[in-house]
């Protein structure tokens, strides 16, 4: 039993010969990973990098520092709208598709029935479906069913392209412990509605949290859904994409996106702290 | 008429007619019997046999196909398992991993209507009973395999079930601590007077403890016995080669003689059989003579008997410390005997294979079997 938690755990205090470490220091796989990191993060530093910048212009060389872009964007009412929007918008995402992946990844799970496997496919068709065609596709439906467009729109959408990635999280996690412990408690006297607040909820947690995280940047992130179904009040990116017509907002755009590259940093790492804390849990007794 | 009153008075479980099927497989197949009253009753059988279907139709996780289940007296078609009088040790123990050993154990009493104190009175008692007092606040994952099961133990002792459904709780025990926990289990059943239903493939786990043992294979029960007679009166080839080892020989009845049965048993001569009485069949039957390795006697010199002995060569020979087993071939006879003998003399180093020896028997040593 010990063994498996062991195993599971990162190997962080293997000891690595210390010649085989330097043999290997700077061979090319180095400078390949040095240069994939840069690739992946050096575009998103100039976001915070200008949004200090003491210039309307987005160029180099770099005038001298300065906050007052930040000031400016707490200044901007449009702006904090669109945010609070966005979080509102995003908050609601979160929660319902959570649930609804809950119940999607616990039938996945548990039950045996009829086209399981087709169904399981049917509920990852928004994963891949492109974005531009369900946009389209949602915006005829909500015309067609006399549907204004408004936040709640945009709030659907999100929960379509939400539900395949909760259901995802929330799959493995459950596959990740034993379901005879859902039996025992079933056993000892609690029925399928109470044993799932004693035992499955709390043994699933990590993968809640994980899952309210990613579907919460999900939607918030989201544009194109949001550009087609947007009624008169609108979502942070598209806010920020309208604004890009006039250069003097852009630096306060800059500013905000900082902020957010920052938030959305620090709440991935935490929700994959969270998963990777739950995993290394042993849930399996004896096995 | 009421179904119930089929059941004998002394029955806590009354199984009717039962079948499970999955599919077109017929896990459990028309199953019929009674478990009494403070029973430790054992379903053993291969895995596959459908002895985990069965218990689990006891439990309530699954519903029979047909047929009904009684316990006390009660249907239980449609009862789902909470609220059934029965309780559970899993094969894997199933301690709720993020629960601590107390909690674990009370995880049943939140409907009991208990207040704290006695709450803390009855987990302390079963904490006592499996003789882990102190180990209250530690987590699941700090706990051995034979504490995980002494927790799972007490977690379904505490509700005071009136039947105890165990799923091969010792399966997953090294050699020694089974042994220990198979005494201890026997003990504990014994006094807390709960009927334990134990699910094994162990066959002497199941000889060990049981007052009495289903034999099941292909999802029927093929006997129910106290172990002793179970081991002594198999009632068919099959139970007779899972428990124990058994040598068979194909033969034919000639006749009888007093309360003895003759039988022509091929390569072993005319054999004379005392233990099945007036059930054994009549002359000319096709039946099967089994004997068991330890009932036969071996011996190097000519025993001065004159039946019930056959002369052969041993082929192989295995020295056990305490005993011996030999495999003896005889003419007209591909497959060895096996002989288990107790080394009642010194043994010696001399080599004990390729020897000429006689073996023996007595005629209450003889089971007759007609399948």
């Amino acid at each position: 039993m010990s063994t498996q938690s062991e195993a599971s755990r990162p190997a962080a205090h293997v000891h690595v010969p210390s010649s085989v470490m330097e043999g290997r220091k700077y061979g090319f796989l180095f400078f390949y990973a040095l240069f994939y990191i840069a690739f992946l993060y050096v575009p998103s530093l100039f976001l915070p990098l200008f949004s200090f910048n003491d210039s309307i212009y987005i160029a180099f060389p770099l005038k001298g520092f300065t906050l007052k872009w930040y000031g400016e964007m707490m200044a901007s009412a449009g702006l904090l709208d669109a945010l609070y929007n966005s979080l509102k918008v995003a908050g609601v995402v979160a929660v319902v598709a959570t649930i609804l992946g809950m119940l999607a990844a616990k039938a996945m799970t548990r039950y045996t029935f009829p086209a399981k496997g087709a169904l399981a496919s049917f509920i990852m068709l928004p994963f891949v479906v492109p974005g531009i065609i369900l946009g389209i596709a949602l915006l005829v439906l909500t015309f067609s069913i006399g549907l204004q467009l408004s936040l709640f729109t945009i709030a659907v959408a999100h929960v379509l392209v939400c539900v395949p990635f909760s259901m995802l999280v929330l799959i493995s996690r459950l596959e990740g412990f034993d379901k005879n412990l859902e039996e025992a408690s079933l056993d000892l006297g609690e029925n399928a509605w109470t044993t799932f607040w004693r035992v499955t909820f709390p043994l699933a947690l990590p993968g809640v949290i994980a899952s309210l995280l990613l579907t919460f940047l999900s939607s918030f992130d989201e544009f194109i859904l949001a550009f087609f179904l947007a009624g008169n009040e609108v979502t942070l990116p598209i806010y920020i994409w309208s604004q890009l017509r006039f250069p003097s907002k852009l630096p306060s755009v800059l500013a905000l996106g900082s902020l957010i590259f920052m938030v959305s940093f620090v709440l991935i790492v935490f929700a994959e702290w969270i998963r990777r804390r739950g995993v290394s849990e042993p849930t399996k007794p004896g096995a | 008429m009421n179904q119930a009153m089929n059941t004998t008075t002394n029955a806590i479980i009354s199984i009717r007619s039962c079948s499970k099927l999955f599919g077109p497989v017929r896990a459990v197949d028309d199953i019929s019997f009674d478990i009494a009253r403070g029973e430790f009753f054992s379903l053993l059988g291969p895995s596959g046999c459908g002895k985990t279907t069965l218990l689990r139709m006891l439990a309530g996780f699954e519903q029979p196909t047909k047929g009904n289940i009684f316990i006390d007296g009660a249907g239980m078609a449609g009862v789902p398992p909470h609220l059934r009088p029965t309780n559970m040790v899993f094969q894997n123990y199933a301690i709720f991993p993020h629960l601590d050993v107390r909690k674990n154990i009370a995880y049943g009493l939140r409907k009991a209507g208990l207040d704290k104190k006695q709450l803390d009175a009855k987990v302390d008692e079963m904490l006592e009973l499996i003789k882990l007092p102190g180990f209250g606040s530690r987590a699941a994952h700090q706990l051995s395999g034979g504490q995980r099961q002494r927790v799972a133990l007490a977690r379904a002792l505490i509700k005071r079930p009136k039947v105890l459904l165990l799923d091969e709780p010792l399966g997953a025990l090294d050699k020694k601590l089974r042994e220990e926990m198979q005494l201890e289990l026997r003990a504990l059943q014994r006094n807390v007077g709960i009927t334990f239903v134990f699910v094994t493939h162990d066959q002497e786990e199941a000889l060990t403890m049981s007052d009495r043992i289903a034999v099941m294979s292909s999802g029927k029960v093929l006997q129910i016995e106290s172990p002793a007679r179970l081991y002594e009166m198999p009632n068919c080839k099959e139970v007779a080669g899972f428990i124990g080892t058994m040598n068979f020989f194909d033969a034919k009845v000639k006749g009888r003689e007093g309360n003895a049965t003759l039988v022509d048993a091929g390569p072993l001569g005319t054999v004379r059989s005392t233990v099945n009485g007036s059930t054994a069949p009549g002359a000319g039957a096709a039946i099967t003579v089994a004997l068991r390795p330890e009932k036969i006697n071996i011996s190097f010199q000519q025993p001065n008997v004159g039946e019930n002995v056959v002369k052969g060569t041993t082929s192989a020979a295995a020295y056990l410390g305490d005993r011996s087993h030999f495999y003896v071939s005889i003419p007209g006879r591909d497959k060895p005997i096996a002989v288990a003998s107790q080394n009642i003399e010194r043994a010696s180093d001399a080599s004990r294979t390729d020897q000429t020896v006689w073996l023996t028997w007595r005629d209450d040593s003889v089971v007759l079997l007609t399948s």
